[in-house]
C-alpha cells in the first residue's frame, strides 16, 4: 500500500475534526458518553453521602459485630441469639445456599425428565407434561410458594394429632412424621463417633463425614480405574470384562465396612412436648420453598430441553435407527450429547434464576440471606445501606460463581472443532 | 447551552434532596396532604372499613394531624407499611410520620435518627394459644413453635425471655400479622406473640374467639407511640402537640361534641381557652392557624373518644383502659399543661 498516499495526511489536525471527521467522531462521542457516565455515578455517591449525612447516619459495618439478639429456626452451624449479626447472616447464606442446591438439583432432573416427555409419542404423557410445563410458568413464582405452604400448613395434621394411643395420624412406617410444621424423619447416627473439627472456633465439620466421602472418593477412583482396564482388555483381545458388579462392590463395601465401624444407627423422631424430637425435621417453609423453586424452574428448564431436543437434526435419530439402535438409546446416546450443546448456556441463566427467585423465602418464615441480614438484622439495626450493599454482594458473588463453573462445564462440552 | 441545563438540573436535583429532610410543614402545606405510615392492617388500629376509608386507634393520630396542618381530617395520604419496610419509608421520606403501633426504644431514637412525640398506647408483649393446649403460664411453653412478626422489637424480646428461663422454642418469622394469624390458626405454631393489645384484635377476628387465651405473662414493656424523622423540629412539635391536645382534651372534658361551642367564646377555664385558641397565640407559635386544636378534636374526638370507638371495651377487641387511662383515673397518660 505503499503507492497510494493518504489524502488527509496533509492536513493538520483542528479541533473541529474530532466532531466532522469519521475517523475520530466515534471515539468522540465514546468519550463524552463516559465522562457524563462517571458524572452521573458521582453524582450518585455524593449525593447518597449527603443524604445519609442530612440524616445524621454514619456509613460503617461495626453493626455485624454486635449481638444480633433473634433466634434462627434452621441452623446448618452452632448460632445462639447472643452471637454476632455477621453469624447470623453466615448461617442465612448458608440456608440460601442449601436452597439453591437442593432447587437446582431437582428442578433439573424435572425439567430433563417433563422436556424429554413432552416430545413422547404417548399422546396422555406428552399432553400431561403441556399442562406441568405451561402451569407452572405462566403462574408467578411467589404464589406457588405460598400456595405449597399453604397446602402443608392447611391439609397435613399439626403434631398435636398423633398424641394419645387413639390418635388421629400415625407416623409412616412407625419412622416419619409428615406434620405441618415440616417432615420429620430418621436421622443417621454414630455411636462410635469421631467427633468433629472445630475450624478456628467458627463452625466445626464432622469427622465421621469426611471419612465417609473420603471412602468414597477411592471407591470411585477404584471404580474408573476398573472401567480405564476394562477398556485395555477390550482394545487388546477385543472382549471386555464385565464389571458392573465389581463396581458396585467397590463403592457399597467399604461404605459398610466404615458404617459399621462408626457404629451406624438410626435416631428416630418422637412426640416430646409441643413437637416432635430427634431426627431430621424437613421444615414446611423449606419443602415448600423447595418445591415450588423446583417445580417452577423445572418447568422452564423442560422447554429449553425440548427446544434442544428438537434442535438436532431429525437425521440423527434416523441414522441411528437406520444403525438399529434403541430409541432409548438414541436418546441417551445420539440426541441428548448433541442437545446438551444447546442446552447449557439458557441452563445456566435458569440456575441464576432459582437462586436468586430463593430471596423469596421470607413469605414463608424460610431464614435465608434475605430474611436475616437483609430483613431482621436490616432492621433491629437501621443500617439499610449497609445490609443492602453485602446482601447484593453476596447474591453478586454466588450469581457470578454458578456462571463462573457452568461457563467451564460449557467450554468443555461445546462442539471441539478441528 | 446544553451542557447548563444539564448540571443546572443535578444541581437543583441536589438541593432538592438536600431540603426534603427539613421543613416538613412547608412540603405537607403544598401537597395538601400529609403523608402518614400506618400498619398493614391491625383490627381497631388500623384498617380499612367496608366502604375502603382507613380506620383504627393509628389512624385516628394521623387524621388529627391532618385536621390540625390542613384543617380536615380526610387529607391524608396512608401509605401501608410492614414491620420491615416502616422505618425505611420514614428516614426516606416517603412518608411524614408514622403512626403503627410502634415500639418507643433507645435504638430507634438515638440510633435511628428517629424522634418518638408521645406513647398513645402502653402495652406488653404477651401470648396467645389455644385454650385445648392446656397451658395455663409462658413458663410451660419450653419446646413451643412461636410465630413472630420479624423485624420488631417483640423478636428480641421473646429470644431474651426464653434464654433468661432456661427454654428452648422453634420461632417462625413471618412477615405481616395477616401469614403469621392464617399459620397459627392452620396450627403450624402453638404461640402467637405480638403486643398484647395485637393479640386482643387478632383474637377478636377469630370465628371462635373463646378457644384462645392469652396468657397473664406480660413479658416487655411496648410504649407504642407515633414518631417522626429526627432534625426537624417543628415538625415533630406539631405532631407532639397534636397528640398532647388530645389526651388534653379528654381531661378537661372538652369532646369532638361540644368543641366547636367551647372556641366560639372564652370558657371560665383559662387552659382551654388557650388550647382553643380563644386566648393568646398559641398555634403561631407552631407556625398553625389559632383554631389547629379544635380541628384535631373535632376530627376524631379526644384520645378517650377514639380510645372508645376502635379498641375500647364496647368494641370486639374489647379492650379495657388499663395503663392508658388519664393520670387522674390512676393510668400513666400523662400530657404535659397547655400554656
Amino acid at each position: 500500500m505503499a503507492a497510494t498516499t493518504d489524502p488527509h495526511a496533509s492536513e493538520s489536525f483542528r479541533i473541529g475534526m474530532l466532531l466532522y471527521d469519521t475517523r475520530y467522531r466515534s471515539i468522540t462521542i465514546q468519550i463524552i458518553a463516559l465522562v457524563l457516565f462517571m458524572l452521573a455515578l458521582g453524582w450518585l455517591v455524593t449525593n447518597t453521602i449527603s443524604n445519609l449525612e442530612a440524616l445524621g447516619k454514619t456509613f460503617g459495618f461495626g453493626f455485624l459485630w454486635t449481638p444480633a439478639g433473634y433466634d434462627i429456626n434452621q441452623q446448618l452451624i452452632e448460632y445462639q441469639n447472643t452471637d454476632t449479626n455477621a453469624r447470623a447472616a453466615m448461617l442465612g447464606i448458608l440456608n440460601t445456599l442449601l436452597i439453591a442446591v437442593m432447587g437446582c438439583v431437582t428442578a433439573t432432573l424435572l425439567g430433563v425428565v417433563a422436556g424429554v416427555l413432552r416430545l413422547s409419542n404417548n399422546w396422555v404423557v406428552a399432553r400431561l407434561m403441556t399442562l406441568y410445563v405451561e402451569g407452572f410458568r405462566n403462574v408467578p413464582v411467589l404464589i406457588w410458594i405460598l400456595l405449597f405452604a399453604a397446602g402443608i400448613n392447611e391439609s397435613l395434621p399439626a403434631p398435636n394429632a398423633f398424641r394419645g394411643d387413639n390418635s388421629d395420624a400415625s407416623m409412616v412406617l412407625g419412622s416419619m412424621a409428615f406434620t405441618n410444621r415440616g417432615f420429620y424423619v430418621p436421622e443417621p447416627l454414630f455411636s462410635r463417633s469421631l467427633g468433629t473439627l472445630d475450624v478456628n472456633g467458627y463452625f466445626g465439620i464432622s469427622l465421621d463425614l469426611i471419612l465417609i466421602v473420603l471412602v468414597l472418593v477411592a471407591s470411585i477412583w477404584g471404580v474408573r480405574r476398573l472401567a480405564a482396564h476394562a477398556t485395555r482388555r477390550q482394545a487388546e483381545t477385543g472382549d471386555r470384562p464385565k464389571t458392573f458388579w465389581p463396581s458396585v462392590g467397590l463403592i457399597v463395601l467399604p461404605q459398610v465396612v466404615v458404617l459399621v465401624a462408626l457404629g451406624f444407627h438410626l435416631g428416630y423422631p418422637a412426640l416430646k412436648g409441643f413437637n416432635f424430637q430427634g431426627g431430621i425435621h424437613m421444615r414446611d417453609s423449606l419443602i415448600a420453598l423447595w418445591l415450588a423453586l423446583s417445580l417452577y424452574t423445572g418447568a422452564f428448564i423442560a422447554e429449553i430441553v425440548r427446544a434442544g431436543i428438537l434442535a438436532v437434526s431429525k437425521g440423527q435419530t434416523e441414522a441411528a435407527s437406520a444403525l438399529g439402535m434403541r430409541p432409548s438409546w438414541t436418546m441417551r446416546l445420539i440426541v441428548l450429547p448433541q442437545a446438551m450443546r444447546i442446552i447449557i448456556p439458557p441452563l445456566i441463566s435458569n440456575y441464576l434464576n432459582l437462586t436468586k427467585n430463593s430471596s423469596l423465602a421470607i413469605a414463608v418464615g424460610y431464614m435465608d440471606a434475605t430474611g436475616t441480614l437483609g430483613g431482621i438484622t436490616l432492621n433491629q439495626t437501621g443500617r439499610e445501606m449497609e445490609c443492602l450493599l453485602l446482601l447484593m454482594g453476596f447474591y453478586l458473588i454466588v450469581s457470578l460463581t454458578i456462571s463462573v463453573v457452568m461457563n467451564v462445564y460449557n467450554e468443555r462440552m461445546k462442539l471441539k472443532e478441528r | 447551552m446544553q451542557k447548563s441545563v444539564f448540571f443546572g438540573t443535578f444541581a437543583a436535583a441536589g438541593l432538592l434532596a438536600g431540603m426534603a429532610s427539613a421543613a416538613t410543614l412547608e412540603d405537607v402545606k403544598a401537597r395538601g396532604m400529609v403523608n402518614c405510615g400506618v400498619a398493614t392492617g391491625v383490627p381497631g388500629f388500623a384498617f380499612t372499613d367496608a366502604s375502603g376509608e382507613w380506620d383504627g386507634f393509628d389512624v385516628a393520630v394521623c387524621r388529627a394531624v391532618a385536621a390540625a396542618v390542613l384543617g380536615d381530617g380526610k387529607k391524608v395520604n396512608f401509605v401501608p407499611t410492614t414491620g420491615k419496610t416502616r422505618f425505611t419509608a420514614l428516614a426516606s421520606g416517603e412518608v411524614d410520620m408514622l403512626a403503627r403501633n410502634t415500639t418507643w426504644t433507645y435504638s430507634r431514637d438515638v440510633d435511628l435518627k428517629f424522634t418518638f412525640v408521645g406513647v398513645n398506647y402502653y402495652d406488653g408483649q404477651g401470648f396467645m394459644v389455644r385454650k385445648d393446649l392446656g397451658v395455663t403460664s409462658a413458663k410451660e411453653l419450653d419446646g413451643a413453635t412461636v410465630c413472630i412478626q420479624t423485624g420488631t422489637t417483640t423478636e428480641l424480646n421473646l429470644a431474651d425471655y426464653f434464654r433468661i428461663n432456661g427454654m428452648s422454642y422453634e420461632p417462625v418469622p413471618i412477615e405481616t400479622n395477616a401469614e403469621a394469624q392464617q399459620k397459627y390458626l392452620a396450627n403450624a405454631c402453638d404461640v402467637y406473640t405480638t403486643d398484647a393489645s395485637g393479640l386482643a384484635a387478632t383474637r377478636a377476628t377469630f370465628e371462635t374467639p373463646a378457644d384462645h387465651i392469652i396468657l397473664p405473662e406480660i413479658i416487655s414493656k411496648e410504649p407504642l407511640g407515633p414518631l417522626v424523622r429526627q432534625g426537624d423540629d417543628q415538625w415533630a412539635d406539631i405532631v407532639r402537640w397534636t397528640f398532647n391536645v388530645l389526651v388534653i382534651a379528654e381531661e378537661l372534658g372538652v369532646t369532638s361534641a361540644n368543641v366547636v361551642e367551647m372556641s366560639k367564646a372564652p370558657t371560665n377555664n383559662p387552659e382551654i381557652n388557650r388550647m382553643l385558641g380563644t386566648e393568646g397565640e398559641y398555634g403561631a407559635m407552631m407556625g398553625l392557624e389559632k383554631d389547629w386544636a379544635v380541628k384535631a378534636i373535632a376530627a376524631g374526638g379526644n384520645y378517650g373518644e377514639i380510645f372508645e370507638r376502635n379498641i375500647g371495651e364496647k368494641t370486639p377487641i374489647g379492650l379495657a383502659r388499663g395503663l392508658n387511662a388519664q393520670w387522674t383515673q390512676g393510668g400513666l397518660l400523662y400530657a404535659p399543661p397547655f400554656r
